[in-house]
């Protein structure tokens, strides 16, 4: 014979129904309302309906019983475990070691993006370069005029087809963030994909970025292209590089899982993958931020520019190499 | 107990050495989520078009900014705010980290930015076949990130039961009999008169009633299973 379950409830009762409003209480909290004064009482409580579920289950209680509780555990189980973010601090720590740490750990993706990257770029750069039909072997026609239309010097539309108002640099912030930021995305998302799309946007980008400047320098419109491009080329490049590099850390977890399952290792993958990405994006904010506001200035000297993007280059060199790195006691 | 049941249950145990069951959602219940969500989203680019765009210059960097936020991070703020976009709130679905919490933010983000992928090559395909192919109806993004889309716990409270004079079984019963009894007795407010009585009319072997005899009869049992003799 069963044990009394009207017993067990009516012994119960009380204590489930306390429990059911402090969770509505906590459920609630934080949009508009204060947290429960009786918040502490959580654990005590529920680790006591764990026991009274696992008893209800255990007797064979009946299904609306059973369910009432586990849903009561789940709403819990929900409470307790909510993973409290503490944003400003996990923003700091990120941007101080997490991030770099993590394209240090997955350097060699790193470097396989990159050589996908660059080693395209300065094929076509080159090739451009020497050879003036090449640039529409890369890209089209129209493109090219279009790139030797931004670029004329002279010209006052450095780097974009309108006229230069502070109205159209706010324009070009907002068009920076929705393109490149959405092709980083695209890139990492890709590798999903056994990495076939993420190794070919690589190829690609760095195809083409390499053509235009090769194309540019020849035909002589260096002197207004790499001024524009300098300065935010550190933060950009180098994004799309980690971004590939994340692309590329999943697609190794989907072919070679190694010893682990398949799923096992994309889940571990993506974790990683997501703050390879996550820092990415916030470099490709940077980027077009100055893109928007301090490439395109045409107050600015040349020499400035230069100046800039090298203190860039050498920052962000040392931020990978060296931010967040575990200092040994001295030996 | 039974051998449990071919279900799409999630069966997770907790620290506290519980086990817990989620029902995972499939791809129509998703789907009809995401189409309510794609309508929320075309409502969110044309209210900023039509505020922003008529700006001229200047409110076009701000249009784009909305825009692509609302492509990409739409339903990750949801997510982290509550576990679920509108439309799955709609269909009473929720987004979990697959030990049952709620989902944290990076998952969030990686399972929606992998969106593309599930997309390829059009109409979430990719991500049909690996729902299909998951026991988890998980989809690429969910595999990536480690979640899952759940049906929320619904939040039904239980009925008491009517009072009922106890009545003891004629034979003895085992445990899965005492249950089924008891779960009978708690869904009868629920159904038809005339269902119940069909239902009770089962027994009608056992102790020869019929009609609404027999339905009291199996109540009186279900009371004697819940309270044994005792009075209420």
């Amino acid at each position: 014979m069963i044990e009394k379950q009207q017993q067990f409830e009516r012994l119960h009762a009380v204590r489930w129904r306390e429990f059911d409003a402090l969770l509505g209480a906590l459920e609630t909290a934080g949009r508009g309302a204060p947290v429960p004064a009786d918040a502490a009482r959580l654990p005590a409580w529920y680790r006591e309906l764990c026991g009274h579920y696992a008893v209800a289950r255990d007797r064979g209680y009946s299904a609306r019983l059973t369910a009432e509780l586990h849903a009561l555990a789940l709403r819990a189980h929900r409470q307790l475990y909510r993973r409290d973010p503490a944003f400003g601090w996990r923003l700091l720590a990120f941007v101080t070691s997490e991030f770099p740490r993590m394209t240090r750990r997955h350097a060699h993706a790193m470097f396989v993006a990159l050589a996908l990257f660059l080693l395209p770029g300065a094929f076509a750069g080159i090739g451009c370069y020497v050879d003036s039909e090449l640039v529409y072997s890369v890209m089209e026609a129209n493109q090219v005029a279009e790139m030797e239309y931004m670029y004329e010097p002279g010209g006052k539309r450095l780097g974009r087809e309108t006229g230069r108002e502070a109205s159209s640099d706010i324009a070009m912030f907002g068009y920076y963030i929705s393109n490149n930021i959405g092709i980083g995305f695209r890139t990492f998302a890709a590798g999903v994909l056994a990495g076939i799309g993420t190794v070919l946007t690589l190829v690609y980008n760095g195809l083409t970025i390499g053509a235009v400047a090769g194309h540019l320098t020849r035909i002589g419109y260096g002197s207004t292209f790499w001024p524009f491009v300098c300065g935010h080329s550190a933060f950009e490049l180098t994004a799309i590089v980690i971004c590939g590099a994340a692309g590329l850390v999943v697609a190794a977890a989907v072919l070679f899982p190694g010893n682990l399952a398949r799923k096992v290792a994309m889940k571990r993958a993506g974790r990683d993958a997501a703050v390879l990405v996550g820092g990415a994006a916030a470099m490709l904010l940077v980027a077009a931020f100055l893109e928007a506001f301090w490439s395109s200035s045409a107050l600015l000297p040349a020499a400035v520019k230069f100046f800039a993007a090298a203190a860039f280059w050498v920052l962000v060199v040392l931020y990978f190499t060296r931010a967040g790195a575990v200092r040994h006691a001295p030996r | 107990m039974s051998a449990p049941k071919l279900d799409t249950l999630f069966r997770f145990e907790t620290p506290e050495g519980i086990t817990l069951d989620l029902p995972v959602a499939g791809p129509p219940a998703r789907a009809l989520a995401f189409a309510i969500d794609l309508r929320i989203r075309g409502a969110i680019y044309l209210a900023l078009s039509l505020t922003l765009g008529l700006l001229g210059e200047l409110g076009t960097g701000p249009m784009l900014i909305g825009i692509f936020l609302a492509e990409w991070f739409y339903p990750v703020a949801f997510e982290i705010q509550r576990g679920a976009t509108p439309g799955k709130k709609a269909l009473g679905l929720v987004v979990v980290n697959d030990d049952g919490t709620p989902v944290a933010w990076s998952a969030s983000v990686v399972r929606n930015l992998l969106r593309v992928a599930d997309f390829f090559p059009a109409l979430y395909a990719a991500g049909l076949v690996a729902m299909l192919v998951s026991p988890r109806f998980q989809r690429l993004g969910d595999v990536v990130a480690g979640t899952l889309v759940v049906y929320a716990p619904p939040a039904r409270r239980r009925a008491p039961l009517a009072p009922h004079a106890a009545l003891p079984p004629p034979v003895p019963l085992d445990r899965d009999e005492q249950a089924a009894l008891v779960d009978f007795a708690e869904r009868v407010p629920e159904l038809a008169p005339a269902r119940a009585v069909e239902l009770a009319g089962i027994l009608t072997p056992l102790h020869g009633r019929e009609g609404q005899a027999a339905l009291d009869e199996v109540l009186g049992y279900a009371a004697f299973v819940m309270r044994g003799n005792e009075t209420t």
